[in-house]
């Protein structure tokens, strides 16, 4: 914008569009070859896979909001009012997947309980109910 | 008297420091707050709103697909092409991603052509975006259409699903000759392996398998349908997103029968209005990056 003659920001905006074009075919490789699409004997982790094509999102992101979106000439006031909330993303994933973790803790719970056999009345202690049956989660 | 001169007074101390106020200034913000005018700084605020929502959208996905079990594998599920294309993993919605990329591009380029106040180039530009944009919806409409009629996935019904357990079929798919055909009575599957049940004259055909390993060896079971939520967040989120491209679309074409018209030369201020469409636009673009990531790469 201001800080960058005509033809300096078109060539710019050219190899803006062309890193972001290598970067998601280097993405959709990447995930192919993770799962074992292009050769059937490599097979990386998910941790691997979805780290590596995080990062390389958020670095799409960057150029796209910094560049495309000029965020990078505005002043500091602008970029902190915009950028600073979306931290709160950071907590939200994190509690989520938290959240999302336990349910699938119970839903396991449950299907064990569910198949396996009817456990017998215990014997003793009548009239109380054992610590096994008050067991939360 | 004395209180409007206490009151000018005021003003001035807290003008004071502020270079770049056109109009009188009411508050310490002075006529244009960071140095952007009202229109564009609104625009970033609202975009800012717009990602906390396509952020809940994409977490809540993220957070029912933690807590299942199994989940269709993306790969599996999106590997159509137009023209009967089958088995290419992921190609088709990498063509969209690149159609949105190049018309995220031609964006920047009229917002360029406008800051040197060339009319021409703003509306050609401009009108390369808009067919962009149509490419990109009219791909959308063909993945949902596959989806819905091709494989019969609803927000309600979901037949993509993996295996949980190793196991062998014990029949086949009856589609011998198309190239959906992919299970005979006899082959065999491990664990995460993808599948897809299929409908023949309106009714389901869940295969029955038996499990080869585990504690439920030798037990014979159907193919289960994969998590209904699956359906309900693709058609939901895609859609959403699919309804902001839209909505660009009309708002781009708006803005650039304004530009055609002279409207903007008028108002001398580098195609101001463009420069906060393309903020939007860019915007859907940046959006399409988490969707394709979260729906698609991982």
């Amino acid at each position: 914008m201001a800080h960058l003659t005509y033809t300096e920001s078109k060539s710019k905006a050219r190899t803006i569009i062309i890193i972001l074009a290598i970067i998601t075919l280097f993405e959709v490789f990447f995930a192919l070859l993770g799962k074992g699409h292009i050769s059937e004997n490599i097979h990386f982790p998910l941790v691997i896979t979805a780290g590596v094509m995080i990062i390389l999102s958020l670095v799409k992101a960057y150029l796209i909001v910094y560049e495309f979106m000029h965020m990078k000439y505005e002043v500091p006031g602008l970029v902190k009012s915009v950028i600073l909330p979306t931290l709160l993303l950071v907590w939200a994933v994190i509690a989520f997947f938290y959240e999302g973790n336990g349910w699938n803790k119970s839903r396991n719970n449950l299907l064990d309980k569910y198949n396996s056999p009817a456990q017998e009345a215990p014997a003793g202690d009548v009239g109380y109910l054992s610590d096994e049956i008050y067991r939360i989660g | 008297m004395a209180d409007t001169n206490t009151l000018e007074n005021v003003d001035h101390s807290t003008d004071h420091g502020h270079d770049h106020h056109e109009e009188s200034a009411t508050w310490d913000g002075a006529g244009t707050p960071f140095k952007a005018s009202y229109g564009k700084l609104m625009m970033w605020y609202f975009l800012l709103s717009d990602a906390f929502t396509f952020a809940g959208f994409l977490i809540a996905y993220g957070t029912l697909r933690v807590s299942m079990n199994t989940w269709p594998v993306p790969d599996f599920v999106f590997s159509t092409f137009p023209g009967g294309g089958h088995d290419m993993p992921l190609y088709f919605v990498t063509v969209m991603t690149f159609i949105l990329l190049a018309s995220s591009f031609t964006m920047v380029r009229a917002v360029q052509e406008g800051h040197q106040e060339n009319q021409k180039g703003v509306v050609f530009w401009m009108l390369l975006t808009i067919l962009g944009g149509i490419a990109f919806l009219g791909c959308q409409a063909w993945e949902w259409n596959t989806l819905i009629n091709g494989e019969h996935v609803t927000i309600t019904k979901n037949p993509f699903s993996a295996h949980t357990e190793s196991g062998v079929y014990l029949e086949g798919d009856g589609l011998e000759g198309t190239p959906m055909h992919k299970i005979k009575a006899g082959d065999t599957f491990e664990v995460g392996e993808s599948y897809l049940i299929h409908k023949h004259n309106g009714e389901w055909e869940n295969l029955k398998y038996k499990v080869t390993e585990g504690p439920n060896t030798g037990m014979v079971k159907t193919q289960e349908f994969g998590p209904k939520a699956f359906g309900a967040l693709f058609f939901f989120i895609t859609g959403f997103h699919g309804f902001h491209v839209f909505s660009g679309i009309v708002f781009l074409i708006i803005i650039m029968i304004n530009a055609a018209s002279g409207l903007y030369i008028r108002r001398k201020n580098g195609y101001e209005m463009v420069e906060k469409i393309g903020l939007y636009w860019h915007f859907v673009d940046l959006v399409w990056v988490f969707v394709f990531l979260v729906f698609y790469l991982l």
